[in-house]
């Protein structure tokens, strides 16, 4: 017994020095170096101290928001449809949804200008239909956009997996009591996929609060948290407040994710 | 008849998603191809721009396949007896090594890529080299690999079956290489799959990680969207595509079966 327990200790190790070395230690330095500024501790109230600083919080979280409410919906709606619907050409679109699943954010960054942008589609068919050219890629419905894009895939996934569990017989008897089509999904699907919406919804907003690439991509100009941590950690070499930020900004992320596993019950990981 | 209705209403809306997914993909593709964009495809096809981003950053493709084995070959070392152990023992302590484990990817990776330059950027030997890059992706793909073997360790009878091997005299390592490897073969190969998928596209970290002389293909996307010709662009991302294509696909092959599986990871 007590040599299996050695054993054990043995073959966690490896991962064991690795993550300590290069994760945990990193992160305490990291807190460290945040209160070594000009401004010391302080640094970590400047996101609710400095205006500058808080509107830009303000912004990412509404960002976040919005991407999670808006990618919840269209993710319900479609997730139970392909779910509960068999028809020839369900597999392909489920697919077709899924497919950007990994695409780095970059990528969705270069897709919304190819949507969106200056030379965007979405540009010359308004052009076309009212004269004027609509572009809003390079702005904050731009990244809205980019983090909707990003979102849905895994999002689909979770709901999908979720709507097969869900009792059919419950809803037929909802029907059977007279119910419309309406209060069924109210009384019925979302109550029962609300541990799902909860986990993918956390993780929809954790993603977006935290992601860089598509703001990089989109334009300097976006004035969201991680744009900021990267102006002030590269342009002004101010490494400690870049320090405070973003350990504030990975200390938001993780209280939202853990928040949303106890409600959930289940779970919650982040990618991207 | 009100039923059919609603159908072909969701129909039309899921169609809608689809479409706002895949047009931009076709248009990116399409605008790698053509001469011109700005005129449009009249103006010919070419294979100009890819083979401009070929020249131009061949490196860049090189590199991003050469961290993904070698992020493949950590995590699969370091996760496969990390997920071991965390089948069989669990309790508080296993549950919350498990969660730290999951960190790094919940935290942003900007932050995750600030906290190893300050500690390790003055080892200007390791910083300089891909190996700094590799530590990040590490970092970020373990808890896949972990979760994904977990998952299978989780599902299958372990004690039974390491007692039945144990009782006709199997030592462990043995055990370890004939009863448990290949039993959670598919949570390998799964998690597999998701580490060289993450690791060739990951961003966030890269960036803050990457020197002039480490580029990864998503570090040369960001530079070609940046400074280059739209066309220039395009093919660099119809490059990517290229190489991703297929392991989403492997994925998605993989994934039927159980499709929650490399999204929420529901281990409970």
């Amino acid at each position: 017994m007590r040599n299996e327990l050695r054993r054990l200790i043995f073959l966690l190790l490896p991962a064991g020095i690795f993550f300590a070395g290069f994760f945990l230690l990193p992160m305490a330095r990291l807190f460290f170096i945040g209160g070594s500024g000009k401004t010391g501790w302080a640094a970590y109230a400047a996101i609710l101290t400095d205006s500058n600083y808080f509107n830009s919080l303000l912004s990412t979280l509404a960002v976040a928001a919005a991407t999670t409410a808006a990618t919840l919906i269209i993710s319900g709606i479609s997730g139970v449809f392909l779910q509960r619907n068999r028809f020839p050409g369900n597999g392909m679109l489920v697919a077709m949804l899924t497919f950007p699943l990994a695409f780095p954010g970059v990528v969705i960054g270069f897709m919304v200008i190819m949507l969106a942008g200056r030379q965007g589609l979405i540009g010359q068919v308004t052009q076309a239909l009212t004269g004027e050219k609509l572009v809003f890629a390079y702005t904050l419905s731009g990244l809205f956009m980019g983090y909707v894009y990003f979102s849905i895939p895994r999002t689909i996934l979770t709901v999908m997996a979720a709507a097969e569990k869900l009792d059919p017989k419950l809803e037929e008897a909802a029907r059977s009591l007279g119910a419309s089509p309406w209060r069924v999904v109210l009384d019925v699907i979302i109550p029962g996929l609300k541990p799902a919406f909860i986990s993918a919804g956390a993780i929809c907003f954790a993603t977006a609060v935290g992601a860089f690439g598509t703001a990089f991509t989109l334009a300097a100009k976006i004035n969201v948290l991680p744009m900021v941590i990267y102006t002030e950690f590269t342009l002004s070499a101010n490494i400690a407040m870049a320090a405070a930020l973003s350990f504030v900004l990975g200390a938001v992320t993780w209280i939202v994710l853990a928040l949303a596993r106890t409600a959930a019950g289940s779970s919650v990981a982040a990618a991207g | 008849m009100k039923r059919r209705g609603l159908f072909f209403l969701q129909l039309g809306f899921t169609l809608f998603v689809c479409a706002f997914l895949i047009v931009p993909m076709i248009l990116s593709i399409m605008a790698g191809l053509t001469v011109n964009y700005f005129v449009g495809i009249e103006s010919g096809l070419t294979l100009r721009w890819v083979m401009e981003v070929w020249n131009g950053y061949r490196d860049t493709i090189f590199l991003s396949i050469g961290l993904a084995l070698a992020c493949l070959a950590a995590t699969l070392v370091l996760g496969i007896p990390a997920a071991y152990v965390l089948a069989k023992r669990q309790n508080a302590l296993t549950r919350a090594i498990e969660e730290l484990l999951v960190m790094p990817v919940a935290v942003p990776g900007l932050a995750t890529a600030l906290a190893l330059i300050v500690t390790y950027g003055s080892l200007s030997g390791f910083r300089t080299s891909w190996a700094f890059i590799l530590v990040g992706h590490v970092l970020f793909t373990l808890p896949f690999m972990v979760r994904s073997v977990l998952a299978v360790l989780m599902a299958i009878d372990l004690k039974t079956l390491e007692e039945g091997a144990a009782s006709l005299g199997a030592g462990f390592w043995e055990r370890f290489r004939d009863i448990v490897l290949p039993n959670c073969r598919q949570g390998i190969l799964a998690g597999s799959l998701m580490v060289v998928t993450l690791s060739m596209g990951e961003f966030n970290m890269t960036w803050l990680l990457h020197t002039p002389f480490t580029k990864t293909l998503p570090v040369g996307l960001a530079d070609a969207y940046a400074s280059l010709r739209l066309e220039i662009g395009s093919a660099y991302t119809l490059v990517f595509f290229i190489m991703i294509v297929p392991l989403l696909l492997a994925m998605q092959a993989f994934a039927k079966p159980r499709p929650a599986k490399f999204v929420a990871e529901e281990t409970e």
